[in-house]
């Protein structure tokens, strides 16, 4: 049967956003500084590829401004894979998005990871027919981010540490908020919506459903097989890998290991079997020792 | 009716919760075990490289297509479309195919993420009006064999400004595949005629 002309035609809905991120369910996202590193993580089978200058433990350690990446090496990227490939923007810096939205990235993250521009205020995402992802540490920040048009969110998590408590505190308190408010009559939503700083429309849709309007990953600090189980286990959807993998002693291993384990993440049999010999995990850091706590940033 | 949904990653979630209000019973498929009791095998969306590699690595792929091979229905939305395909255009060279349909589909035809869409497509054969219809990075069906019966199509106008008319659901004897995502839009009428082929 024909149809007519897509004259039709919708994009940017939020819809086809939020399906994206839908489609990424039960995957691994892996940072990449370059086109060799995007193959070696499309080889071992990432859903997506996030670009950026540097990983989160080098921008750690280097210090400065960390900003978007260079368009040449986005462009790299895109051309080297052929998964989707998203980007990173500084919290605010709509330039920078629509920069990455004309470079047709297939995301944009609007991440702490990166040093902020705007003290006050997150990007307006709806502006965009490009799909956003954020980062939150609790329920209010979340649904605050949904708000602004975010399409997913994912944990904040400490990046560049190779530490999951963080990004387990986060998802704890995320998903512990949903079981509270989906026990709560309709009077106490208004005050779940003062404390949480969120909209009632979204307090109550949380409270309907059970879960996030949009699809909820995990980001910050994974960096073996076993930190993927945990936190799929905890309620996680997908996981983003960052420093984790490339500052491993064998990347494409790890990579490989983490896939698998994010897919059976319930058995131990394939847990135990990924695990062997993936030679050294990051070295990672503990939280006090943490000069600079990323997740602090963004509000 | 024990109907498979493969759960080896995208969004197999969402066709487990439209299948268990049609009132069968789903089971996830991440090893060849849970294929013993199916009737029926979903494929869902999600990136096709991806689960194609987990097909191989968790066994599953060799029974799975023996199955299909020996009449097991089939349903592909998207990427599941993909896996069930004869040729995959700009896939990976290692990427596996199932070849339970006699089509050819190219891997993102319709561009990158800003330029997916959603539109109202008709169906032939599906009564209650049209069906909205969202194609994210979904594929296009260059090709389709003289037995393969196409259910709807749309007419896109690609970025090179030719506009083609693109099938978008196919049906051969016992698979049925569409290129768009009926599962996260809450229609249930092609997983109705996928359980009348089961």
């Amino acid at each position: 049967m024909e149809n007519k002309e897509i004259s039709t035609n919708v994009t940017g809905s939020s819809r086809v956003k939020r399906g994206l991120a839908e489609m990424l369910r039960g995957g691994v996202i892996m940072d990449v500084v370059n086109a060799e590193q995007a193959k070696i993580a499309e080889d071992a089978g990432a859903v997506a590829v996030m670009a950026l200058e540097r990983v989160p433990a080098d921008i750690r350690r280097d210090g400065g401004v960390a900003r978007m990446s260079d368009p040449v090496l986005i462009e790299e990227i895109q051309s080297s894979v052929t998964i989707p490939v998203m980007a990173k923007a500084r919290i605010g810096h709509f330039a920078e998005a629509q920069i990455l939205e004309a470079l047709q990235v297939d995301y944009i993250d609007e991440s702490e990871v990166l040093t902020p521009a705007d003290e006050a205020y997150h990007i307006d995402k709806w502006k965009f027919s490009v799909p956003f992802v954020c980062g939150a540490t609790n329920l209010g920040e979340a649904l605050r981010r949904i708000s602004e048009g975010a399409a997913m969110i994912r944990s904040k998590g400490e990046a560049g540490t190779g530490n999951v408590v963080e990004a387990v505190r986060h998802l704890r308190s995320i998903i512990g908020d949903i079981k509270k408010i989906t026990q709560a009559d309709s009077s106490e939503l208004y005050g779940w919506a003062k404390s949480l700083q969120a909209p009632i429309e979204l307090v109550e849709e949380v409270a309907s459903t059970g879960k996030l309007p949009v699809p909820l990953f995990c980001a910050g600090g994974l960096a073996t097989p076993a930190d993927a189980s945990l936190v799929m286990q905890l309620g996680a959807e997908a996981v983003f890998v960052g420093s984790g993998i490339f500052k491993s002693s064998d990347p494409a291993k790890r990579a490989r290991a983490i896939v698998e384990a994010t897919t059976h993440y319930l058995d131990p049999t394939i847990l135990i079997k990924v695990s062997r010999n993936l030679g050294p995990a990051m070295v990672g850091i503990e939280m006090d020792q943490l000069d600079l706590k990323l997740a602090e940033r963004g509000w | 009716m024990k109907i498979g949904i493969l759960a080896l990653q995208g969004d197999f979630i969402n066709h487990f919760k439209v299948l268990s209000q049609l009132g069968v019973d789903p089971i996830l498929v991440k090893s060849p075990q849970d294929l013993a009791a199916i009737e029926g095998i979903v494929i869902p969306g999600g990136e096709s490289t991806t689960i194609s590699k987990l097909l191989v690595s968790s066994g599953v792929y060799d029974p799975l297509k023996e199955r299909l091979d020996n009449g097991l229905a089939g349903f592909g939305t998207c990427a599941g479309m993909i896996i069930l395909s004869r040729v995959i255009l700009d896939g990976r060279s290692d990427q596996v195919a199932l070849s339970s349909i006699d089509i050819s589909v190219r891997r993102n035809g319709f561009g990158r993420q800003v330029a997916s869409f959603e539109t109202d497509i008709d169906v032939a054969g599906i009564s209650g009006g049209s069906m909205r219809a969202a194609f994210i990075r979904a594929p296009v069906v260059e090709e389709v064999g003289s037995s393969v019966e196409i259910l709807s199509d749309v007419s896109y106008r690609f970025p090179d400004s030719s506009t083609r008319k693109v099938p978008v659901i196919c049906r051969e004897r016992n698979i049925l595949v569409c290129s768009f995502h009926p599962e996260i839009v809450g229609d249930d009428r092609l997983h109705r005629l996928f359980l009348d082929i089961c």
